[in-house]
């Protein structure tokens, strides 16, 4: 409980939640076994707009039946209070897991939002270094026009992306005709094109920016393949969250996992090819007396195959949604959408959580 | 151009690639995976390559190479051997000349 405490300190210190005063006192009230730790005159509030208030127990309340019953069966009703009082702590601290759980992930939400904005800002700059953006890995730095541009129009893109995820979620819960979730999920996709468009142009002006993944929160860049994500993972995420499927369905998502993972094989074997290769360009003749301009005619004509890489490994992630939007339904389409951003979303937000974790001075 | 359609009628699959060219490579493996043995030409290595890789682009090829026949006929460089894999296609064309499965 010592860690929520702090938590909720801090937390508080943002002006996060009024409502919440009370929460100071319910890491005291609760031992560590998860039992309350109370006499009989201790009362655990909880707030009306929050809570049902007839879940919570009060105990002046019960005193006077108590006193008369105790003469008859006192062990037994103390012990079912007791149980109730137990009942109706762990469903409170349940619920104030899961809102606490939402605040933080909005306020993640808002700094990643906020880090975009300083980003677009300061085009150009080179920024790194401070804690909070050490998740980030900076701008290029070089001034290239294509990847200035590149950098602002992905800004745009992150926030147009939580802004349909989020609509995709209001969207299904509000369970919406097939036809306003069809609109929903060609948004979604047309979304993505727009993406591979970007990177296709930021491809011709740095390929090796884009592959470095410098444009990528940190651990986003930690499953990077070719400058994104690999398909076999998009479907890995996207699996479970479609059940249930139908025979068909089932058949042909087999299908696509297979040919996907033929695909993303192959490719990866073509660009340790290439690395192959332009290792060996590089290498040749090293101990020479004569200079190296062969060797970098070489070299230049492997870097020139890199754009082809990058587009190809785009066009396998394009045509993996493509595919998978013919074979689901309307509905398991917009689930299934939902459920990409919002993994994306997560890892963003675990690099800001990492880049800002609590570390033992040295 | 005759060399190029006669050399492409000679066996079902044929890719036309160049030998420095990695995503060529990695159409070659992936119609391995597939279970198929292409025959695989490299026209950089062909005295009339130059003219043979005109053609291909004459013929409506994306890019010069990789450029894949199947029975004959072009079905294109790697992004189409891409999407008609992914929406299954690929494999539907490649069974007849499928070596192991």
């Amino acid at each position: 409980m010592g860690s929520t405490s702090t938590q909720i300190a801090a937390m508080r210190g943002m002006g996060f939640y009024e409502p919440f005063h009370q929460i100071s006192s319910w890491g005291d009230a609760f031992r560590d076994d998860g039992s309350l730790n109370i006499g009989p005159s201790t009362i655990v509030q909880v707030d009306d707009g929050l809570y049902n208030k007839t879940e919570h127990v009060s105990h002046e309340s019960m005193e006077p039946s108590r006193s008369d019953q105790e003469a008859h069966k006192p062990a037994d009703k103390i012990q079912r209070r007791l149980a109730q009082n137990r009942e109706a702590a762990r469903k409170s601290r349940l619920r104030k897991k899961a809102y606490v759980q939402q605040l933080e992930s909005s306020r993640l939400k808002l700094a990643q939002l906020e880090q975009e904005l300083e980003r677009a800002r300061h085009q150009g700059a080179y920024i790194g270094g401070s804690a909070s953006d050490s998740s980030h890995l900076g701008f290029s730095g070089t001034g290239n026009p294509g990847i200035v541009a590149f950098e602002m129009e992905y800004g745009h893109w992150v926030v147009e992306h939580l802004k349909q995820i989020s609509e995709l979620r209001n969207a299904l819960q509000a369970h919406v005709t097939d036809i306003e979730l069809q609109i929903l999920v060609e948004n979604g996709l047309n979304h993505y094109n727009d993406l591979f468009r970007m990177k296709a142009d930021a491809a011709k002006a740095d390929v090796f920016y884009l592959i470095s993944g410098k444009w990528r929160t940190s651990v986003e860049c930690f499953f990077l393949w070719i400058g994104g994500f690999r398909p076999s993972e998009l479907l890995s995420v996207l699996m479970p969250q479609l059940e249930p499927l139908s025979d068909r369905q089932l058949e042909d998502v087999c299908i696509l996992r297979q040919s996907s993972q033929q695909a993303e094989d192959a490719l990866t074997q073509g660009i340790d090819k290439l690395q192959q290769t332009l290792s060996q360009s590089i290498a040749a003749d090293v101990m020479g007396v004569g200079g190296y301009g062969d060797q970098m005619t070489h070299a230049i004509t492997n870097l020139e195959a890199l754009e082809g890489f990058v587009n190809q490994a785009d066009h396998l992630q394009q045509q993996t949604l493509q595919n998978m939007s013919r074979i689901l339904t309307i509905r398991q389409a917009a689930r299934g959408l939902l459920a990409l951003g919002e993994y994306f979303h997560r890892l963003r937000a675990l690099s800001s959580l990492w880049a800002a974790r609590p570390r033992e001075p040295a | 151009m005759e060399k190029v359609l006669g050399l492409a009628s000679d066996q079902g699959v044929v890719i036309f690639i160049k030998s420095t060219c990695c995503l060529c490579y990695t159409v070659k493996i992936l119609f391995q995976e597939i279970g198929v043995d292409p025959l695989v030409y490299e026209i950089d290595r062909d005295p009339e390559g130059r003219e043979m890789e005109k053609a291909l682009a004459k013929m409506g090829c994306s890019s010069p190479v990789p450029a894949v026949f199947i029975g004959g006929k072009l079905l294109g460089s790697t992004n189409e051997v891409m999407s008609l894999h992914l929406s299954g296609s690929l494999n539907q064309m490649l069974k007849p000349y499928q070596t192991q499965t």
